[in-house]
């Protein structure tokens, strides 16, 4: 794949192939309640104990809408750049399945409730623009558990009945980088917004993959391919990357390309075909009867315009315009709504470059290290500003604040005291240097010699020395200073 | 417009309703005649007409988002053809 | 004292609260005489042990601020009933207890009312004769071999025989009202949005309603008032103003304006229903009220219209009867063979007939030009009344076109059987509210009923005009109780 154009090209001996991808991300809602019963959401809760009579369905159980789910669902149109659509519909989506208790699943179909978007992609090679088609909210099903029993499936039904906000992407993803960045970004905007929480782990955040491929230079589309409920980054990439090559030796046989459903296999790393979806494409659609169309007024948008935080789009044009931040730099600090909490608490007291550097290269280095995220820092944002505070004004040296940094990430360390405990504090007194660096010369008549004569280089070996006797607290400017001036 | 064999089978499945021939012949010959008395809406123009959605003017009632549903394992277990105590059960599901 | 089950409730309530008779008096009387006449087969379950136990109680602490003091009454199995088998009149809920209460009868129950058991109904009430029912027949108490109607078939028999003095049932497409006819009693179909659907198990949702069936309107009107209210649970009950119908009502509706649809004097009509509705005119007139010719031009399609919506809701309605959660299983080799021979065995014909319907009419292709026309075609009848209603106050027209019918007659022929709910279906696909009042016999002595539609949430109107010429025709049932020997 060329890295400075992004293309991801499949090359036969006669033809060359581009992907045409678009993806169907299935997020939960962050919502205390269900989306049309008040069951808790909770992850992680005992089998079907959080199942009300409406999520299992019984006779003569009705739908009631949760407010909430609504405004997350605008709220997260609105991160989207999409049109919120004033009036939108439910419809059941008709089909059989163990973990779907109705026998439909509330979902919407022809008036979702926000229309087109748009998301932007900062790829190495430029800015992509990706269209979003819809956001519709829907129903999630329950869970079939198929490896507790050799001739019976059990069945879950605490997911049932959560609310999923389903995101089509327009056709637009070009490569496996791509897909890369749209879902970090998708996700990134829906935990700054507080929509969804993005676990992909917990299942929060899963997607469908529609993967077709077409000759270069070609407009027409392919046939495409639905590969279903993929749930890491990582097994979207491998699939599609085998399904493309799946579709290209099809072509290159001369075969057709079944419009079909797959499932991706995470242990032979190939996707096939999922029998049972094979007469699920008739979901006869129409209006849920139970429940009204939904009316959004504008006032209600634009509350939830105005109650919308700094997304990271603008919080990235923010630091590059007022921090004079690379567009690299800004990237890093805003991909992640914690990080870039973290970078603005430090640099309220700090510096900005010492702070990009300090966080972008120290701090993520100890988290990887210690498998941690950024809110289990063992250094808050309090102590890192102290620490820059006093590499700024030369209190101590960028090589001693390493090691205070160390020392600090044990229990979160105040840096003023572990310098003043541990002795590092930086010297800088202009006679105390002189004077060690007078004895530093006079023990090394040779190399004064030897460097007076032209060997410039040995200057490092008397700022070496220097720092030696020091027990690296001398002020390395000032020792370059004096010793400029004494040879 | 007639309903052949064909077609009842295909709706039978989508229905999840097992039909033996002589069955699915009986449920043609019936659908048919009720088809052919459904037909006469064909007759009607409704290019301009909004189909109805609602009786009254009102809007969707929307509900806080609270807990409000407790742990009822086992009234909703209860009626079900197991006896599991933490799960439904259904024969193995063929992926 | 009269026969305690031949007393209407009006006068049950009035006993009971000048403590003439008591609670246990009175349910034990309803329970006799239901145990003298199981040839009906009205009921399901029957839940007398603790009818009796209930009244028991009421009496050792009587309230008579209640609505329905210590009354007990048997409700459509169709209504979810806490604790108590609740089959919907099909093999494939035959064993299935409800832990909860649908909201109607709770509202009974709140006022005082005693439950005493769950009464036969068409399979998921999709009849008109109350023969679809896998717990067998309802016979009416008219004649013997004779249709009670449907789907509400086990309500009217009850009713009508004096096993229960007043009943709820439902109504889709005329269940409450063509029995009623049938049955020679009063049933209303409220407006739509007016009754909770919550707990009630769901044919066609948006066409759905639960109403009360007493032996007059007063009582009717009584039952309503407890039954009606604003529901929380059911995104589509409506919040508006309920009055206490019994109380307001009066038989005064001088100046009142009363439609005559030309288009509901088919072709092919009986005489006998002509006549009725032509006796029907006059009565209103001799009550004061004004008779006035109008036209609901798209009356012939609502039967086609309604037996597309009605199906179509319904085959996703018992998309949920498929053997995993509750109910009739039968056992398969795998997911899919299951619920193919749970809902095959568990569903009786009828049923299966109207799924199948619905299912294609809402499948890929077909959509458009059934579903989606059904319910353009809905919206023209709709307008078709609001129209009319510039004009009257309420509209009059016979409920069926004909009397009872003998058990099997129609049973091969299912247009046939459709074409009972040809004046009825359109109040329902307009959700506007409609009352059937026994209005005279046909040359057999069958009852025959005369249907008054209402405007929308003006139940008060209605029940007022009910009222007004149930008093002219002073009709009274002729049953000879053929089934006690």
């Amino acid at each position: 794949m060329s890295k400075t154009t992004g293309e991801y090209l499949i090359t036969r001996e006669k033809n060359i192939y581009e992907v045409v991808i678009g993806l169907e991300i299935h997020a939960q809602v962050l919502s205390n309640s269900k989306l049309f019963s008040s069951s808790s959401t909770k992850f992680g809760a005992e089998p079907n104990t959080q199942v009300s009579l409406v999520d299992a369905a019984f006779p003569g159980m009705l739908p009631v809408i949760n407010e909430y789910c609504i405004k997350q669902a605008v709220k997260t149109g609105i991160g989207l750049k999409a049109k919120i659509n004033n009036k939108s519909v439910f419809d059941r989506k008709n089909y059989f399945y163990a973990d779907l208790p109705q026998g439909y699943q509330i979902s919407q179909y022809k008036h979702p409730i926000v229309g087109e978007g748009t998301v932007i992609l900062d790829m190495s090679y430029g800015q992509r623009e990706i269209g979003i088609e819809r956001l519709h909210l829907e129903q999630d099903a329950g869970k079939s558990i198929h490896d507790l029993d050799p001739q019976s499936t059990f069945v879950d039904l605490n997911r049932s009945g959560v609310a999923l906000m389903e995101i089509v992407s327009k056709p637009d993803l070009r490569s496996l980088d791509e897909v890369n960045a749209y879902v970090k970004k998708i996700r990134s905007i829906m935990r700054y917004l507080e929509t969804c929480d993005g676990n992909m782990q917990e299942g929060s955040l899963r997607a469908d993959v529609n993967v077709s491929v077409r000759k270069k230079h070609t407009e027409k589309l392919g046939t495409r391919c639905e590969i279903k409920n993929v749930n890491s980054i990582k097994f979207m990439q491998m699939a599609i990357d085998y399904e493309a090559n799946r579709q290209v030796d099809l072509i290159e046989d001369g075969k057709k390309i079944d419009q079909e459903t797959r499932l991706f296999d995470t242990k032979k790393n190939e996707t096939r075909s999922m029998r049972s979806k094979e007469d699920a494409h008739d979901y006869r659609y129409f209006p849920d009867p139970d429940l009204l169309p939904l009316e959004i007024k504008n006032d209600f948008i634009e509350k939830i315009k105005s109650e919308i935080p700094e997304l990271p789009d603008e919080k990235k044009k923010r630091f590059i315009d007022k921090f004079n931040l690379s567009p690299y730099e800004a990237n890093i600090l805003v991909s992640d709504k914690e990080t870039s909490e973290y970078f603005e608490k430090v640099i309220k007291n700090s510096d900005v470059k010492l702070a990009t550097n300090w966080i972008t290269g120290e701090l993520f280095a100890l988290l990887n290290e210690k498998d941690l995220g950024i809110t289990q820092s063992p250094i808050s944002a309090e102590n890192l500003s102290k620490l820059i505070n006093l590499i700024k004004n030369g209190t101590i040296s960028g090589k001693i604040a390493k090691t205070v940094f160390e020392l600090m990430a044990n229990g979160d360390l105040d840096p003023q005291k572990v310098v003043e405990e541990k002795g590092l504090k930086q010297e800088s007194d202009p006679k105390a240097l002189e004077s060690l660096i007078d004895k530093v010369i006079a023990e090394n008549p040779d190399k004064v010699k030897e460097y007076k004569s032209g060997k410039e280089k040995l200057f490092g070996f008397f700022v070496g020395q220097a720092m030696k006797v020091s027990d690296g607290k001398a002020n390395p400017k000032l020792v370059n200073d004096i010793l400029k001036k004494k040879l | 417009m007639t309903i052949d064999l064909k077609t009842v089978k295909h709706i039978s499945k989508l229905a999840r309703i097992s039909l033996d021939d002589e069955k699915a012949k009986k449920l043609a010959d019936d659908l048919n005649s009720i088809f052919e008395f459904i037909e006469k809406l064909k007759k009607l123009n409704t290019d301009k007409i909004e189909p109805l959605t609602s009786i009254a003017e009102t809007t969707l009632k929307l509900r806080k988002d609270e807990v409000k549903s407790k742990n009822i394992r086992d009234q909703i277990l209860k009626n079900s053809p197991n006896e599991n105590k933490d799960f439904f059960v259904v024969p193995k599901v063929v992926e | 004292m009269s026969d305690i089950t031949s007393q209407n409730l009006t006068e049950l309530i009035k006993n009971i609260k000048d403590k003439k008779i008591s609670s246990e008096e009175v349910t034990k009387s309803f329970v006799e005489k239901a145990e003298k006449a199981r040839t009906l087969n009205c009921y399901i379950t029957e839940d007398f042990d603790s009818a009796i136990m209930k009244a028991k109680k009421f009496d050792s602490k009587p309230n008579f601020n209640c609505k329905l003091p210590g009354i007990p009454i048997a409700v459509k199995d169709l209504f979810c009933t806490d604790g108590l088998k609740t089959t919907a009149g099909s093999k494939i809920l035959n064993n299935f207890i409800p832990t909860y209460e649908s909201t109607v009868t709770q509202n009974l129950w709140n006022e005082g009312g005693i439950l005493l058991g769950k009464l036969n109904c068409d399979e998921f009430a999709m009849g008109s004769s109350n023969e679809t029912s896998f717990f067998g027949n309802v016979q009416s108490p008219i004649d013997k071999n004779l249709v009670p109607g449907g789907s509400s078939g086990g309500s009217a028999s009850a009713l009508a025989s004096n096993l229960t003095p007043v009943t709820i049932g439902t109504d889709t497409g005329g269940s409450i009202r063509q029995p009623a006819s049938f049955t020679g009693t009063v049933g209303l179909k409220p407006t739509y949005g007016s009754c909770s659907r919550y707990g009630i198990v769901a044919f066609a949702s948006s066409l759905d309603q639960a109403g009360p069936m007493a032996k007059n309107v007063k009582d009717c009107a009584l039952l309503h008032e407890v039954m009606s209210s604003y529901d929380l649970k059911d995104s589509t009950s409506i919040d508006f103003k309920r009055n206490n119908y019994s109380e307001l009502l009066t038989n005064n509706i001088k100046g009142k304006k009363i439609g005559i649809p030309k288009e509901y004097s088919a072709d092919g009509m009986p005489k006998e229903i002509e006549d009725l509705w032509i006796k029907g005119i006059e009565y209103i007139k001799e009550c004061g009220a004004e008779v006035i010719d109008i036209s609901l031009p798209h009356t012939s399609y609502a039967l086609p219209a309604y037996y597309i919506v009605a199906p179509a809701e319904a085959s996703s309605n018992l998309a949920r009867y498929d053997g995993v959660k509750y109910g009739f299983r039968s056992e398969g080799e795998n997911l899919i063979d299951m619920y193919e021979r749970t809902r095959s065995e568990g569903f009786g014909n009828e049923v299966k007939r109207r799924i199948m319907i619905g299912t294609y009419v809402l499948s890929s292709g077909y959509y458009d030009a059934y579903y989606l026309k059904a319910q353009k075609v809905r919206q023209l009848i709709k307008n078709d009344f609001d129209e009319a209603y510039k004009k009257v106050d309420a509209i009059l027209t016979p409920s069926t076109p004909s009397s009872a019918f003998k058990i099997g007659e129609k049973t091969n022929d299912p247009v046939s059987m459709y074409l009972n709910d040809i004046f009825t279906v359109p109040v329902n696909l307009a959700g506007l509210p409609g009352i059937s009042i026994p209005a005279g016999l046909d040359k057999k002595g069958y009852p025959l009923g005369l249907q008054i539609i209402g405007k929308a949430f003006d139940e008060q109107t209605l029940l007022n005009i009910a009222y007004a010429m149930e008093e002219k025709i002073n009709f009274k049932n002729n049953i000879k109780e053929w089934w006690i020997k």
